[in-house]
């Protein structure tokens, strides 16, 4: 006699066992299918092309009225299930009707997360998940707006489908990349670039705190920023979670899912689960691949066969046109693991291989994914790459032939190939060029502007000359950055301009950084370039700092730090000088010492107690004297006109308000100034970056001193008769050493390599520059001219205090 | 066994570090991907700085007092340098990060 089977949920992963079932016995079982949805199994992965207009519902169907019939299951779509009685195997319908089960099968699927934002339950705030949603996106066009939150895939599937018709999609996602999940950092970059080449705007780190509404109707998204989106709808895309509600009532077992064995059985042996709706192991699910791996395994429960499901290494492809990605495996957690990174910046290609013992275990790639299926194989095979591992993140073609030399493969390349993008020169007109008697970049530059653009071809340039001239060449020896790139710092400074890259990761990208995320060399110095060259946009990372710059002290030999507060051209009142004292014996301080630079040190602060010493010296109007900082320093003056018999101009005003004007700006390496009231230079102005020489006719601009490992007196740059102009001229000065200078040049050897003549060309002959510097300087101190130890004091110090504390309890 | 939570992983900056306490000495925290932490002993062995305040790259610390490298995952010195810093496990689930009490227990008798 036939038994009767029940299943809850018409979805994909329940019409996959039952299609199993039913070619396995196809009259073991009386199949009642009841599901929520007024419609039978539809293929849900296909919902986002049929967004994008690229198919239809009809074309994503997966079983039909015929199919339902043909295989005599019982449907009653529309219907859900309201009430379960185990002990006598019954389920009660919501029409009332009660049927009786044999067997009963969950594949009641997942529910939207909604998030609780207030205004959540407004008209227009809808997820992304069945046909219905589908239609209210795909009816929005040209002129409306739409802000969907979250970019993951489902997320960002949504958007491409509605902005390829016209909409205007912002895409609000609260980590710091998309698809954080899937895909790293450099990965993530990429899309979002593409993204925003199909006008899409992706807001990453963005998070949501309100929905507003006019009339019941979603009018706009407010961020916590004070941000203001306004929309016409706006789609939660955050994550799906298991729909355990029945099963929970009927008094299965559940965690996040409901819980099943490896036979796909719930904790009563005549229920299993399939699907979205279930947890295993631990696991839950929302790809379809292993949704289909346990349908054949309840399939063949079901007919009292042996069968087992074992979880599997997924991969995930996003289904958006011209943004190519793959992502497979694990790619981010857990110790014992080595990345192999290649980047192609003009292709923008990014490929990251995980390996561990030997085996890879997770790929990234992006641009260009080929090779995803084969390296995906490897994951899943375990395959041991030791053999290849030199090669291996060239694919399979370069498998089993003679390693990779870069020479002979450019020695391979036939002549009408491409070198330089920029300016479309392929490597015969340069190979000609030097028969012609090129005989070094330059040279190949001036004739045929191969590589003289955005310069990126410099390597590939080099090589033709090479492997043309044969020894005859000498490779010039630029020193990169560091190990991570092949680059020099002003090739790189270079490039982050004229590429406009404005993150680190698009650095690494564009650049073809060899590492992750670069080293501790490299990371400081790109930091400070970004925010030099893109003050607004460009957000700076203290983690890319060095730590006395990151804590805003200088650590000392022991790991306690030094504090030193402003004073402002090394002026300072009794008041201040009550609040240092005071604050120096509350916090034990054991060393106080005068400084070099007219200011008071506090040595030998524990780093726990920073926070509340700055707050203190805060209250009494003190702040960060920069003491630690690639950036300005200090300001020391004479006491000029004021006081002294022999001074010519206010140099302790002009001090103060160059201090005013300069502090918290960030520059290549340390900037102290300093300005003498009059030649006889007590404020010792000669031996500063930057110095001010007061002559009874105006002011005399120095720069290029140093007294640190180097003794070296400034040069004259020129005279101004006003101190207005004498502030112009300094920031002009300063911005044009920010822009330029290479990480850690002092002033003096950055003019050494520009040339004194080049900087008077620039800030003293041409006015126009001058003040477009001294405006973009002023640009920059907008976001940097603040005091960090009020921030930190008042919004960073849990980072100084330990995570833990386990010295009791780990003791018990 | 019973893991101790110790904290949020977000409390920890991306590529940052946090310390803990323990009857070991100070335990450095660092996060260097979304969801990977390592704990390694907060001191260098060549002049004992503090590790959790150097910068993290890849799955590797540099010493902030003499740049030192050291590898998170094995504990050992980079390149030239010769040296080793205790690793300990640690896990990540749900958003928190865990350690192994029994782990530091042990080695703190020890």
């Amino acid at each position: 006699m036939k038994q009767n089977l029940i299943v809850i949920g018409a979805g994909m992963a329940s019409g996959r066992a039952l299609e199993q079932l039913f070619a396995a016995a196809p009259d073991a079982y009386d199949v009642t299918l009841f599901n929520a949805e007024p419609r039978g199994n539809y293929d849900r992965i296909m919902l986002s092309p049929v967004l994008a207009g690229d198919k239809t519902y009809e074309d994503i169907i997966i079983h039909d009225s015929q199919w339902y019939a043909d295989n005599n299951v019982t449907c009653r779509f529309g219907e859900k299930i309201v009430a379960i009685d185990r002990v006598v195997k019954t389920v009660t319908a919501d029409n009332g009707d009660v049927l009786p089960y044999d067997k009963l099968v969950f594949g009641t699927g997942s529910n939207p997360f909604i998030i609780p934002l207030p205004g959540h339950d407004l008209d227009g705030v809808i997820a992304y998940r069945d046909l219905e949603d589908t239609q209210l996106m795909m009816a929005k066009g040209k002129g409306d707006k739409v802000v969907v939150i979250g970019g993951g895939l489902l997320g960002l599937e949504a958007a491409a489908g509605m902005a390829a018709h016209g909409v205007d999609v912002t895409v609000v996602h609260i980590m710091g990349h998309l698809m954080e999940r899937q895909l790293d950092e450099a990965a993530g970059y990429l899309l979002k670039k593409s993204l925003e080449e199909k006008g899409i705007t992706v807001l990453c780190g963005a998070n949501s705190k309100e929905i507003k509404g006019t009339d019941g109707k979603v009018s706009a998204l407010m961020l916590d920023d004070g941000t203001e989106l306004p929309c016409d709808l706006l789609v939660m895309a955050v994550g799906i979670r298991p729909n355990i509600a029945l099963a929970t009532e009927a008094g299965l077992a559940t965690g996040r899912g409901i819980h099943v064995d490896d036979q796909m059985l719930t904790s009563d042996e005549n229920i299993l689960g399939v699907g979205e709706c279930v947890e295993h192991d631990g696991a839950v699910f929302g790809l379809v691949a292993p949704l289909y791996d346990q349908a054949k395994v309840v399939a063949k429960t079901l007919l009292g066969e042996e069968a087992k499901f074992t979880q599997k290494t997924l991969s995930t492809k996003l289904k958006v046109t011209g943004c190519d990605l793959f992502s497979a495996g694990d790619f981010a957690e857990g110790p014992g693991r080595e990345d192999i990174v290649f980047r192609d910046p003009a292709r923008g290609v990014y490929k990251r291989l995980v390996i561990e013992g030997d085996k890879i275990i997770g790929a990234v790639m992006y641009g260009d994914t080929a090779d995803g299926s084969w390296f995906f194989q490897m994951i899943k095979d375990g395959t041991e790459i030791s053999d290849m591992r030199e090669t291996l993140i060239f694919g399979p073609s370069y498998q089993g032939g003679s390693t990779v030399d870069p020479l002979s493969a450019v020695a391979a390349l036939p002549l009408d190939a491409e070198i330089c993008g920029c300016n479309g020169i392929c490597k015969g007109t340069i190979v000609e060029a030097i028969n012609d008697g090129a005989g070094d970049l330059a040279a190949v530059r001036a004739s045929t502007k191969a590589s003289a653009s955005c310069g990126t071809c410099t390597g590939l340039v080099e090589q033709v000359l090479q492997v043309t001239l044969g020894d005859s060449f000498q490779m010039p020896q630029a020193q990169p950055v560091c190990g991570c790139c092949e680059l020099t710092h002003e090739d790189v400074r270079r490039l982050i301009k004229a590429k406009e890259l404005k993150s680190q990761a698009a650095v690494w990208q564009e650049l073809g950084w060899k590492t992750v995320n670069g080293c501790h060399v490299c990371r400081p110095a790109i930091n400070y370039y970004l925010l030099a060259d893109w003050p607004i946009e460009y957000q700076d990372d203290p983690q890319s700092r060095f730590v006395n710059e990151r804590k805003h002290a200088n650590i000392q030999k022991d790991g306690t730090y030094s504090v030193v507060p402003r004073m402002w051209g090394g002026i300072t009142t009794p008041d201040e000088l009550r609040a240092i004292a005071d604050a120096a014996d509350k916090y034990n301080v054991p060393t106080v010492k005068v400084t070099g630079g007219q200011r008071i040190d506090l040595l030998g602060v524990k780093g726990a107690d920073l926070p509340s010493m700055w707050y203190d010296l805060n209250q009494a109007g003190l702040v960060s004297g920069h003491a630690y900082s690639k950036g300005l320093r200090t300001v020391k003056t004479c006491v000029g006109t004021d006081h002294c018999r022999f001074g010519t101009q206010d140099s302790t005003g002009l001090g103060i308000k160059l201090e005013k004007h300069l502090w918290g700006s960030w520059t290549p390496h340390k900037l102290k100034l300093a300005v003498s009231g009059c030649p006889r230079n007590c404020a010792e102005a000669t031996c500063k970056d930057i110095g001010v020489i007061c002559v009874d006719s105006g002011y005399e601009i120095h720069v290029g001193g140093a007294a640190g490992m180097e003794i070296i007196g400034t040069v004259v740059l020129c005279k101004v008769e006003t101190e207005d102009q004498a502030m112009e001229m300094i920031s002009a000065i300063t911005q044009i050493y920010r822009e330029n200078a290479k990480y850690l040049d002092r002033v003096h050897k950055w003019i050494n390599k520009v040339g004194l003549e080049w900087l008077k060309e620039q800030v003293v002959d041409d006015a126009e520059q001058r003040k477009a510097l001294a405006d973009r300087f002023e640009l920059s101190q907008t976001i940097y001219r603040k005091d960090p130890w009020a921030e930190h004091a008042k919004e960073k110090s849990d980072i100084y205090q330990p995570l833990a504390d386990l010295t009791t309890e780990a003791a018990e | 066994m019973s893991w101790i939570d110790v904290g949020a992983i977000d409390d920890i900056p991306l590529r940052g570090a946090r310390i803990v306490k323990t009857p070991l000495g100070c335990i450095a925290l660092f996060r260097t991907d979304e969801a990977e932490v390592f704990a390694t002993s907060d001191r260098c062995p060549h002049k004992g700085g503090p590790l959790s305040e150097g910068i993290v790259h890849g799955k590797s610390v540099t010493c902030p007092l003499h740049n030192w490298v050291f590898s998170l995952e094995s504990g050992e010195a980079q390149g030239a340098d010769d040296g080793q810093i205790d690793t300990f496990s640690v896990r990540v689930k749900d958003g928190r990060i865990l350690m192994n009490p029994a782990e530091l227990g042990a080695r703190s008798a020890a």
